[in-house]
């Protein structure tokens, strides 16, 4: 069957099985391999991307179900050339050692800080519990989060212009 | 890697659209909303459906709201808006202690209401929650629309009484002024299906249990209830040891086994203990006290 969808701004098309999960539709078909693949059972959380605005499981999505929907994977997080405070901040909190987990971390804490800015620590590791590190490296991960909305706090608002 | 077998795609725009599919591909294909539980199935091969039918499209079916004296919950919508209902949260905090707890807020965000009482995991959470509340669920097929007791609505672990021609559309509620519920679930870690779980309503009259509803989770219980603990309870008052003597009698109707989750005896003695604790809490909310 035949699939469009828009993936971090641009319109695709592909023919595809209906079986493909969208996590190997955007890795395999586009190359998109931010997004990684784990453990397919809609556990560890390393595969979310947004579909429609909302971070999902893509392992547990099809291709096909994303028909005429919107994602948008990590590597959209830098389009403006510049690194996402986010991704800023797993930098300067050491907020990854093997690095697996990192796109899903990403794109849920995104997600987070667009409807929370100011989120608290149990908030953040609430909205992250359906992603794991096996590194265990949480404690780094929630600072790095926190930076993030810090960072955010401090800057104008993406979009926003700065008037002299 | 764990990829579905083949099958064939088929998305609905409407309810008539999705019966329409229904009835041309017969009882070998199965409606798709999260799924989360069905997909996950599909890769071990426990479920082999020859057509999907994608319902995500059916948007109208998503929605919370009061409708004369019942809540109308929509059976497309998702744990996600479940959990952060205000409307649920004001008469039946039972939803938001259940929905916290069901896997993580990633799944939240895909499974629905109608998927999780249609999969029919006998783990899952809001089967007993519906048992619990008395709900009614709204079933739908070409020749009209019928209603099923939320009591009578599973046959069995994976089995409904909807049939492979119909479709789920709303979950009822009735209002209880003066009542209190809560959930209360035991799990090996975060976001994992039950060891057991129980939940509750309580409606007072002064002191007095004038009604009363109990679901248990993941332990054998038929129907996802205890009428006979309810029974213990209704007509007296919400004293302590009451509210424990029902809960003795809900761990009395479960019939737990032995599995990877833990053996019987634990889930019978998690059972009746749960039941106290729900008990407990939905009788401090119905007084309007506690969280």
């Amino acid at each position: 069957m035949q699939v469009t969808m828009t993936v971090n701004g641009t319109e695709v098309t592909r023919d595809v099985e209906p079986r493909l999960l969208l996590v190997h539709f955007v890795r395999d078909h586009l190359g998109l391999t931010g997004t990684h693949w784990g453990c397919d059972t809609s556990n560890c959380g390393t595969c979310v991307l947004w579909m429609d605005g909302e971070p999902v499981k893509s392992c547990t999505v099809l291709a096909a179900m994303a028909n005429g929907r919107s994602i948008r994977t990590v590597e959209d997080l830098d389009a403006g050339g510049e690194l996402d405070p986010l991704q800023q901040g797993f930098m300067q909190c050491h907020g990854l050692q093997c690095g697996f987990c990192t796109p899903g971390m990403l794109m849920t804490a995104r997600w987070l800080l667009d409807h929370n800015p100011d989120p608290s620590e149990a908030e953040i590791r609430d909205a992250i519990s359906g992603n794991f590190c096996r590194c265990t490296g949480y404690e780094n991960i929630v600072r790095s989060v926190r930076w993030a909305a810090e960072q955010e706090a401090q800057a104008p608002a993406e979009g926003e212009e700065v008037t002299a | 890697m764990q990829t579905p077998a083949p099958f064939a795609y088929e998305r609905a725009g409407t309810v008539d659209d999705a019966l329409a599919l229904l009835e041309q591909h017969g009882p070998e294909a199965r409606l798709v909303a999260g799924g989360h539980s069905l997909l996950p199935m599909m890769k071990l091969r426990l479920a082999r459906p020859e057509v999907l039918i994608d319902i995500n499209d059916l948007t109208d079916l998503s929605y919370i709201r009061l409708d004369g004296s019942e809540i109308a919950i929509g059976a497309m919508t998702r744990h996600a808006e479940l959990l952060d209902s205000a409307l649920l949260a004001e008469h039946y905090a039972i939803f938001a202690d259940a929905e916290r707890v069901i896997a993580d807020p990633l799944v939240r965000n895909r499974g629905t209401i109608g998927g999780s009482f249609c999969q029919a995991d006998p783990s899952e959470d809001l089967a007993a929650v519906g048992s619990a509340l008395g709900a009614t669920l709204v079933v739908r097929g070409t020749g009209g629309t019928r209603t099923v007791a939320a009591r009578e609505f599973h046959s069995g672990p994976y089995e409904t009484v909807v049939a492979p021609n119909e479709i789920l559309t709303e979950v009822r509620v009735p209002l209880r002024p003066g009542s209190g519920s809560a959930y209360e679930k035991v799990e090996r870690r975060a976001g994992d299906w039950a060891i057991a779980a129980a939940g509750a309503f309580v409606t007072l009259d002064g002191d007095t249990v004038s009604d009363v509803g109990i679901g248990l989770t993941a332990v054998g219980a038929e129907h996802f209830c205890a009428p006979t603990a309810e029974d213990t309870l209704r007509g007296q008052p919400a004293t302590d040891e009451n509210l424990a003597a029902a809960a003795e009698a809900a761990a009395a109707a479960a019939n737990p086994s032995t599995d990877q989750r833990g053996p019987a005896d634990y889930k019978r003695h998690l059972a009746g203990e749960l039941a106290r604790r729900a008990l407990g809490r939905a009788v401090a909310r119905a007084r309007g006290e506690g969280a």
